[in-house]
């Protein structure tokens, strides 16, 4: 704090970054599972299936998206992540039947050519933002916030402007780029109907429409976004990353994803929709716990992002004299704000990208996204679950009482929901 | 979330034909506003002596019958009954505060949507087409009116929580859009003894008019105050027994298109339902310009 | 010359058609009647064709336009030529709020007055408005031109990028970072050409200039009271 007061008072800036919140917040390591025994019976392992293939956008699309297993790749830009960086992702999500996004910057080649399934953004910034590239999408999503900065647009600075990425975004190379944090043509749930209504017109209904939020008033923003039109909803609690924000934003802004699922399954089923209308969650999923816990509570899928970064190799103990020229060591670095990333993720310099072989990055992300489902299977099989979707929040209990009440699971061992019966 | 309307006649012989116009213009805002609509109508002459209020409650007429007869005991006057729907429309010869403390003892379950000399006001769940049809509001006649078609955002969509919220005797408020500081807003009013039906954000727009008003302030006054005061996104349009004012917060991202004519004078959140009004294609047609109040009474046309 | 009268026609047919232009719809001449305030006319077409649209239109017409030439014979919504990538828009009365918003490249013509938000984030397109334009007009302008025949509202060009604005009428409050530049004999012929591309009579030499002053290019703490 001492630090944080000196450095603002000598550079007069706020402090920008990349990453997540980094306080402590409640997850979903304080729920556990009540796994099979005695009056609920598991699957076997491999031999007994259990399912993970998952469909979004069945409200209005023509051509809903099928998912073989319900992890998606969360939006990241071309800009704030390298061309190396984008292209292992979507390979992987190819391999694996699942999708990516693109981000703030607009869809590149590679991506569309590496990911079998792109969803396609449109952002308050808009750019790149194309009509051949909407129709190329495979859906179409968006974007009102994200997690790290509701209420807060793109950032990216004037080092990683480079000349392609300024071409794509029409600003001048190396500049510090400013984004709008509202839609030009848009304000408001009654507007945004309107604006869904013209982007289903101009790809003639074909594509799901997402709708992503940060999670904040969760559940009248989710009501809102299925009254304005949506065909799934995504939504990303305040552990969600950043390529660069403001600091401020990242730790004071925005609930985390723990009570932000429940409030958004309860909003869907009150208005009946649950299931009808899918959720995507995002924001601090890690591992197949996460994955199966998120499901559990009611959502249709998850996202990852910084994790997805991670098995690409964020963070990783390589090139250490690089993160100490940063000021910083593997396991904390969040300088992705610098386009100095040590193993070349979010970069745009080309002996920097070169760490990074799309082939070899394809590979680590599949092994992880791999790990992700099959324990997920494995709690499920635990909980006598022969599909993932299956998994119901009476599969779980909390440790906590915030988790408990967070989550409206019961503390461990009582009946007890703590916050259940207030407004 | 929302679409507001509202029209004026400046023309006497089109005052026959106000319900049905609006009808057409809420119609129009069905997109916008599917859940719930409603709609204040300043209908026939102002009745200096006696009080209207418009209630509701999903009683039959008969019940209807007998609250007349037992509010006609009561006020020792003789009190007149129309039913529409789930609403009636009574009239009596007594003061506002009198007959509001009345139902407030009596029958509390009854919910007095609105009251004043002039005003009515009808609101309900459901589409616009079958809510104006319900209430058959293309055969009333009136000076002026405003009406809303509601996106609802809390769970329970309810007859409550629908605008057009009634402020104060005859003035009322239909409001598209969020506002930012009504909580504080609210809290502050209830210590100058305002209550509140619901924990809507129009709502605190609606009783800080009327707080306005009370204190001396004219409609455009309160309005300007509400600029000063009210923080968020807001398109307003207002009605008293003489006519209506439209106002945008200084930023402006909610939509508001106005046309006149030698006719009348209109405003919508979209043009599409300003577009089927007589004359509109010749008319003046122009957006408000942020946080300017227009407005236009009966005392501008005389 | 096909036309089509949307009392009768949905939008999602017409649409479709325009899209399509299978068969029988292989012409380049459309006239669309009653549109009637509706929403996403024409939104998404690719193809030089010629639309003529008789009567009020709602939010989004021509959206994400490629190509065609679309007319409107009366007042449009908002966002006319959202994201417009080539092609023409004329629009024979007044427009609403964010024209051209996003928009990459073409021309936006409005013969009437433009609301606010004219030119929003602007990213190529150029727009020639031979009435006034409301508040926060050319904000976030990245790149292209803005003419304006008459006066501008208040906050014109706020955190503009290399938009230039051209503005014959008055000029209130600029917006933050937009400053009055020099008229050189290049842009005046740049302005001459877009007003004969617009087909707008009016005077080169009454034109002022105005961009971007460049200093939020890199943040600085002198220049925080912009944001």
């Amino acid at each position: 704090m001492l630090a944080e007061i000196h450095r603002a008072a000598d550079q007069g800036v706020y402090e920008i970054r990349g990453f997540g919140a980094k306080r402590s917040l409640p997850t979903f390591d304080d729920l556990v599972f009540l796994g099979a025994s005695v009056s609920r019976y598991p699957l076997e392992g491999y031999r007994e299936k259990c399912e993970t293939n998952v469909t979004l956008g069945t409200r209005f699309a023509k051509k809903p998206i099928e998912l073989k297993i319900p992890i998606t790749i969360a939006g990241m830009s071309f800009g704030a992540l390298g061309a190396n960086a984008k292209e292992s992702l979507g390979r992987a999500a190819s391999e694996m039947g699942t999708s990516t996004t693109t981000g703030d910057g607009g869809m590149t080649e590679e991506e569309r050519q590496s990911s079998k399934t792109l969803v396609y953004q449109v952002l308050p910034s808009r750019y790149g933002m194309n009509p051949d590239d909407l129709r190329r999408g495979d859906a179409i999503e968006v974007v009102i916030g994200q997690g790290a900065k509701p209420g807060g647009g793109g950032m990216l600075l004037g080092q990683k402007i480079t000349e392609r990425v300024a071409g794509m975004r029409a600003l001048p190379q190396g500049i510090d780029q400013r984004s709008a944090s509202r839609h030009p043509d848009w304000t408001g749930p009654d507007d945004l109907a309107i604006k869904i209504l013209e982007l289903r017109e101009i790809t003639d209904w074909e594509k799901p429409i997402y709708v992503k939020i940060g999670a904040t008033r969760t559940s009248y923003d989710v009501a809102l976004a299925v009254k304005a039109g949506a065909d799934v909803v995504v939504l990303d609690g305040m552990q969600g990353g950043t390529g660069a924000t403001q600091d401020v934003f990242l730790e004071h802004v925005g609930i985390p994803t723990l009570p932000a699922v429940r409030l958004a399954v309860e909003a869907l089923k009150e208005l009946d929709m649950h299931r009808e209308v899918q959720l995507i969650v995002s924001g601090g999923i890690r591992t197949g716990a996460d994955v199966a816990k998120a499901l559990a509570l009611g959502a249709d899928a998850v996202a990852i992002g910084t994790a997805a970064l991670v098995a690409l190799g964020c963070n990783k103990a390589v090139h250490i004299e690089d993160y100490h020229a940063l000021g910083t060591e593997p396991g904390y670095c969040h300088h992705c704000h610098t386009g100095l990333c040590p193993v070349g993720i979010t970069t745009q310099e080309p002996e920097l990208e070169a760490r990074l072989a799309p082939e070899h990055g394809a590979r680590l992300l599949k092994n992880y996204l791999t790990m992700m489902a099959l324990e997920a299977q494995t709690l499920a099989r635990a909980c006598g679950k022969s599909h993932l979707l299956n998994l119901e929040p009476e599969d779980l209990v909390a440790l906590t009482t915030d988790a408990a009440a967070m989550a409206r699971v019961p503390l461990a061992g009582t009946d007890w929901i703590p916050g259940r019966g207030t407004t | 979330m929302c679409g507001i309307v509202g029209l004026f006649i400046k023309n006497p012989d089109l005052k026959n034909s106000l319900g049905r116009h609006l009808s057409e213009m809420l119609i129009g805002m069905s997109q916008r506003g599917p859940d719930s609509t409603g709609f204040a109508i300043y209908r026939g002459n102002r009745l200096d002596d006696s009080i209207k209020l418009t209630l509701f409650n999903g009683m039959s007429p008969s019940d209807w019958d007998d609250l007349a007869a037992e509010l006609e005991i009561a006020v020792g006057v003789s009190v007149s009954l129309e039913i529409r729907s789930s609403h009636a429309m009574v009239t009596a010869r007594c003061t506002v505060d009198d007959i509001l403390e009345w139902f407030a003892r009596h029958h509390p379950e009854i919910r007095v949507v609105g009251y004043g000399h002039c005003i009515e006001i009808y609101k309900e769940m459901g589409l616009p087409a079958d809510v104006v049809g319900r209430f058959d509001l293309a055969d009333m006649s009136g000076s002026h009116a405003i009406g809303h078609t509601r996106m609802a955002t809390e769970s329970a969509v309810t007859t409550e929580h629908s605008h057009p919220f009634i402020a104060a005797s005859d003035i009322c408020l239909v409001h598209n859009g969020s506002l930012s500081n009504h909580n504080r807003l609210r809290r502050r009013l209830q210590k100058y003894g305002m209550s509140f039906q619901t924990d809507n954000d129009s709502e605190v727009a609606a009783r800080y008019l009327a707080y306005r008003m009370a204190e001396g302030a004219s409609l455009r006054e309160a309005l300007e105050a509400a600029l000063k005061d009210l923080d968020g996104f807001y398109t307003f349009a207002a009605s008293t027994i003489d006519g209506f004012a439209v106002v945008r917060d200084g930023i402006a991202c909610k939509p508001a298109v106005m046309a006149e004519s030698d006719d009348w004078v209109a405003m919508a959140s979209e043009y599409r339902s300003l577009a089927y009004l007589p004359g509109a294609d010749k008319a003046k047609v122009w957006e408000p310009e942020p946080a300017v109040v227009y407005s236009w009474g009966r005392e501008q046309t005389e | 010359m096909t036309v089509i009268d949307l009392s009768k026609t949905s939008i999602r047919d017409l649409n479709q058609r325009l899209h399509d232009l299978n068969g029988a719809d292989r012409t380049n001449e459309w006239r669309i009647t009653n549109p009637n305030g509706e929403h996403a006319i024409a939104a998404g077409l690719n193809a030089p064709i010629n639309v003529q649209i008789d009567g009020p239109v709602g939010y989004y017409c021509g959206g994400m336009n490629k190509e065609a030439m679309i007319t409107i014979n009366g007042h449009c919504g908002w966002g006319v030529g959202e994201n417009i990538m080539s092609g023409f828009i004329r629009v024979k009365g007044n427009a609403s709020e964010s024209v051209g918003a996003s928009g990459v490249g073409g021309l936006i013509v409005i013969e009437g007055d433009a609301s606010s938000r004219c030119g929003i984030s602007m990213k190529g397109v150029d727009i020639v408005v031979t009435g006034s334009v409301g508040h926060m007009s050319a904000f976030l302008a990245q790149k292209g031109h803005l003419v304006v025949c008459g006066d501008v509202g208040p906050d014109l060009g706020a955190s503009i990028y290399e938009t230039i604005i051209y503005v014959q009428g008055e000029v209130g409050r600029l917006g933050a970072d937009c400053i009055e530049k020099e008229m050189t004999p290049e842009h005046r012929e740049n302005l001459t050409r877009l007003l004969r591309q617009a087909e707008v009579d009016a005077e080169p030499t009454r034109f002022r200039r105005y961009g971007s002053a460049r200093k939020l290019y890199h943040f600085n703490v002198d220049h925080a009271d912009a944001y």
